[in-house]
């Protein structure tokens, strides 16, 4: 790791968002009509501002960009940011800020499931309009939000399916590890179910749930190393949240676990979170995304160009939720103009069936249950924390944000 | 590693194959050939490279192993017309290089081993008989019987030995089948034993012999576990009794309760990773920062308690509620203050080599060296501490104004002094606790959060005002969490923990080593 200037990412974002304000005076051709106002509502304070900012300069740089090629229906995009600092309750009452008082006409925002859990009465309530771009647990859909993340068939069963696969090593026995609240447990739910299903009983199971930034692994890990001494090819599957990520693999690395030994997959480790991390004990442990800064696709390319122009660092890194942001954007001003109007209820029947063809090098659709149809890619890390893409599907696959796995979802009809 | 089992016998043919046709031919151009012709097929999709490079090192030559490494290591290229080009050094981003996946990697672990068994380097050897444990086939046999020959080293013979068990476990025939298990049954590895389970299933008229080596290894195992737990349990004592010992100082000393108390550590830990950015440039320096920035550290945060000591706290002696809210405050400042200087994102603190890695212990016992070496600094900084009460000026006067300070006041002592040193003394301990954090824990504004609630109750467990009390407490709590974990999981360890206190703090509200004589009744 190089020394980062510690102002650097926030004057950045300082000079972004003058920018975008500063953008009015250069386009007086909007002067005549109110502008589309878009709420943004993610953490700038607290644990999870080290993920939500970058989401924040991504939905002000979508809002640019937009300006920049004369807004939609000849009316120029004004962002209205708001900081719920990491602060669950205070979600729902930005929210309520944002639908009532400033009258935005759609949100982009929350990152964590429990912060969505507590905006979803308010956006239901006022009908709102709220993007959500992060990979999560399913078990959801309101007519209120848009789910750009994956869901768990598009994130982790592929995932698991990956580790049982010859290339994957075969795996046999899986250690479920996680942060102990909804989103962790809930996956390794839907997948104990799916392992079930593919004849792996509960014995070649273990799970364990440590609190949010533990740091004493060497526990877990021993464990884990005993569970896999039993004959039988183990991997680590991990919903480890946050920077308790960090000494998990240091531990790791210490106790001299190679990744071609027990391979661990994540799910919540990206480019971001490895900027932190020596990666080079973690060459070979996975990753899975529905998009990776290392795709190699034209819009992929145009979306680095974009980013890194926008935040003035050519060394910044994009990642998964910073894609689905970006896809969500687009789907939403396709989705107005076709309308005709930002009003809720037509632009929610005009986003069904959208298509962007999205920085992940594939054609993604928005289906009627609200959730985007994903490529699935497996990334290997590598040493200078980018991700080595090893395996992808040949199309875009559909959302089951209802997981079949879990058993009271068999009665469930679709709405 | 079972896909490179069942890819070996494939292998193997075309290998057998081959060999038959250099005996016919002309041996040397087609030994040539044979190699240059594989060495394609590095390139070539998963699948294909993992088969070369078992090839590759089933062939024995050695000019494979530059080749091998290089694709290791992400430094083999694509050169121009279908060649391979080893760059000397990490390739600069954007070139082509020949990426791998986790199944070439274990191929790559095996061949490399093959080749690496006769080298001249001790640990290179090393590292190639544990390789060839783990991706043993019977073909290897009188690689490793020759091996085992000619090595001297005791360590690396365990491992050949052990090697040359699993390889005759590969074997066809009972008999040499039997001879692995022997040896196997030796070990105290839990890899030796998952391949005992593994081969178990394959040949039942060796079960009473399977039977009884995985019993045997099981029994050493049991104590090494226990052996591994205990340290685990003294690890997360340590930890627990470096934060805490400032606390003991401050509030068990002082009776100041420092709500900021984790900040200090948190400074701790910042002040390592400014000396380590400080040392990066310089060659000699940048291995020396970690030990550098314990003397830093204190002075860093000493300054900033004695600051505190004297600009805030003193006014409130006395009123233990403000002063509670007073220091409560000044955490949250510092806090923002470092947030403000160094970004909300954690700051990486690198470990030297020395700290990274296991120590292997006679009855392959395993330990994290970061973790020993925290045990030691721990009681390292114990002992000082002592010693600077016990046996220093300073440490006399600190207790004679304990004990009592307006006798104190009148033998010429100065109180006011004595008051900020000594808080200025809790809070480089606490610094000190940050240097050794910063070595297992994330260095973020919010480090020491985490550490305010398990440094009160280490102190309020031992005896406030007794520093034994704190070590004993420490480890007692250490070692309790660590044994709970593996039956209630590290969550409801924790509160089992808090529940044991609370009976504990009801039946002897002083605590394990509670202070006795007129001292205690003030």
């Amino acid at each position: 790791m190089s020394i980062k200037l510690p102002f650097f990412t926030r004057r950045t974002a300082i000079a972004g968002l003058g920018a975008s304000l500063a953008m009015p005076a250069i386009r007086p051709a909007f002067a005549q009509t109110t502008p589309i106002k878009v709420g943004v509502l993610h953490s700038l304070s607290g644990t999870m501002a080290i993920s939500e900012t970058a989401l924040r300069d991504t939905v002000l740089m979508m809002i640019e960009w937009q300006n920049s090629k004369g807004g939609i229906l000849g009316r120029r995009l004004e962002a209205v940011v708001v900081d719920p600092a990491s602060n669950w309750p205070l979600f729902a009452e930005k929210a309520r800020e944002l639908l009532a008082v400033s009258k935005v006409d759609v949100t982009f925002g929350c990152w964590t499931s429990v912060s969505r859990k507590s905006v979803l009465p308010v956006f239901e309530e006022l009908n709102g309009l709220l993007f959500y771009p992060v990979q999560y647990e399913g078990e959801e859909e309101s007519k209120n939000i848009f789910y750009t993340g994956a869901a768990p068939n598009q994130q982790a069963i592929p995932a698991v399916e990956y580790l049982m696969s010859a290339d994957g090593g075969g795996a046999k026995r899986i250690a479920l590890l996680g942060t102990d609240y909804v989103y962790p447990r809930t996956t390794n739910r839907i997948l104990r179910g799916f392992l079930n299903s593919k004849g792996i009983t509960d014995a070649d199971i273990i799970e364990e749930y440590t609190p949010f930034g533990h740091s004493d692994w060497q526990g877990i890990v021993a464990r884990v190393k005993t569970f896999a001494s039993q004959g039988k090819k183990t991997a680590i599957v991990s919903t480890i949240n946050g920077d308790a990520n960090v000494p998990f693999y240091r531990e790791l690395g210490n106790q001299g676990i190679k990744a071609e030994d027990i391979p661990c997959v994540a799910f919540s480790v990206g480019e971001e979170e490895l900027a932190g991390i020596d990666a080079r004990p973690l060459v070979g442990h996975l990753a899975a995304w529905n998009y990776f800064m290392s795709v190699q696709s034209p819009a992929n390319t145009e979306f680095l160009a974009m980013w890194r122009a926008y935040i003035k660092n050519p060394r910044r890194v994009t990642n998964d939720p910073m894609e689905a942001t970006l896809t969500g954007f687009k789907m939403w001003a396709q989705a107005v103009a076709k309308a005709g109007t930002t009003a809720v209820d037509p632009v929610r029947d005009a986003m069904i069936g959208q298509k962007v063809d999205s920085p992940c090098g594939y054609t993604e659709e928005m289906h009627a249950n609200h959730h985007l149809s994903k490529p699935v890619m497996i990334g290997e890390i590598q040493a200078d924390g980018q991700f080595n893409i090893i395996s992808k599907t040949p199309t875009a696959i559909p959302a089951e944000n209802w997981s079949p796995f879990i058993p009271e979802n068999a009665n469930r009809r679709r709405p | 590693m079972q896909r490179a089992g069942a890819k070996a016998p494939v292998a193997r043919i075309m290998l057998r194959f081959l060999v038959v046709l250099f005996l016919f031919a002309a041996p040397s151009a087609r030994a040539q050939d044979a190699f240059t012709e594989l060495l394609s097929g590095l390139a070539g999709g998963f699948a294909q490279q993992a088969e070369t490079v078992q090839r590759l090192g089933l062939l024995g030559d050695q000019r494979a192993l530059p080749y091998l490494r290089a694709l290791g290591d992400t430094r083999l290229l694509r050169g121009p017309d279908n060649t391979l080009v080893v760059s000397p050094d990490q390739p600069p981003p954007g070139s082509d290089v020949i990426r791998i996946n986790n199944r070439v990697r274990g191929a790559l672990r095996g061949a490399l081993g093959r080749l690496q068994l006769s080298s001249t380097d001790p640990n290179e050897r090393l590292v190639a008989a544990e390789a060839m444990l783990r991706n043993r086939s019977a073909e290897d046999i009188p690689l490793l019987e020759a091996a085992l020959g000619r090595e001297t080293e005791a360590r690396i013979r365990d491992r050949l030995a052990l090697a040359l068990g699993g390889a005759r476990l590969a074997a066809d025939d009972p008999a040499t089948k039997r001879i692995g298990i022997l040896a196997l049954g030796k070990s105290t590895s839990p890899e030796a034993r998952a391949l005992l389970l593994q081969a178990r299933a394959a040949s039942p008229e060796l079960e009473t012999e399977f039977a009884a080596a995985i019993a045997s290894i099981d029994q050493r195992l049991a104590l090494r576990r226990a052996a591994e737990l205990a340290f685990q349990g003294l690890s997360l004592g340590s930890v627990l009794m470096l934060a805490a010992l400032g606390l003991a100082v401050t509030f068990g000393v002082m009776g100041i309760i420092n709500m900021a108390h984790g900040e200090f550590v948190m400074l701790g830990a910042y002040a390592t990773f400014v000396v380590q950015e400080l040392c990066r440039g310089i060659p000699w320096l940048a291995p020396w920062s970690l030990p550098l920035s314990v003397p830093v550290a204190f002075l860093v945060t000493a300054l900033i308690g004695a600051a505190m000591e004297r600009g805030l706290i003193r006014f409130l002696y006395g009123r233990p509620l403000e002063t509670l809210l007073l220091t409560f405050g000044f955490g949250m400042v510092l806090q923002q203050v470092v947030r403000l200087i160094f970004g909300a994102q954690n700051r990486e603190v690198i470990s030297p080599p020395w700290m990274q890695g296991t120590l292997v212990l006679p009855g392959e016992i395993t330990i994290t060296q970061n973790r020993a070496w925290i045990i030691l600094f721990a009681l390292f900084v114990l002992l000082a501490t002592l010693a600077a009460i016990r046996l220093t000026r300073f440490g006399l006067e600190m207790r004679a104004v304990v004990q009592n300070r307006r006798i104190a006041a009148t033998m010429g002592i100065r109180t006011g002094r004595v008051d900020a040193m000594t808080f200025a003394f809790g809070s480089g301990i606490a610094g000190l606790a940050g240097v050794a954090l910063s070595q297992i824990d994330n260095v973020s504004p919010n480090l020491g959060t985490g550490y305010i609630i398990d440094s009160f109750m280490v102190v309020v467990f031992g005896g406030v005002g007794s520093l034994m009390g704190t070590l004993v407490g420490a480890f007692t709590l250490g070692l309790f969490n660590k044994l709970l974990e593996p039956y209630a999981g590290v969550v409801l360890a924790k509160v089992a923990v808090l529940v044991a206190i609370m009976i504990f703090i009801q039946r002897r509200p002083k605590g394990l080593f509670a202070l006795k004589g007129r001292a205690a009744d003030q």
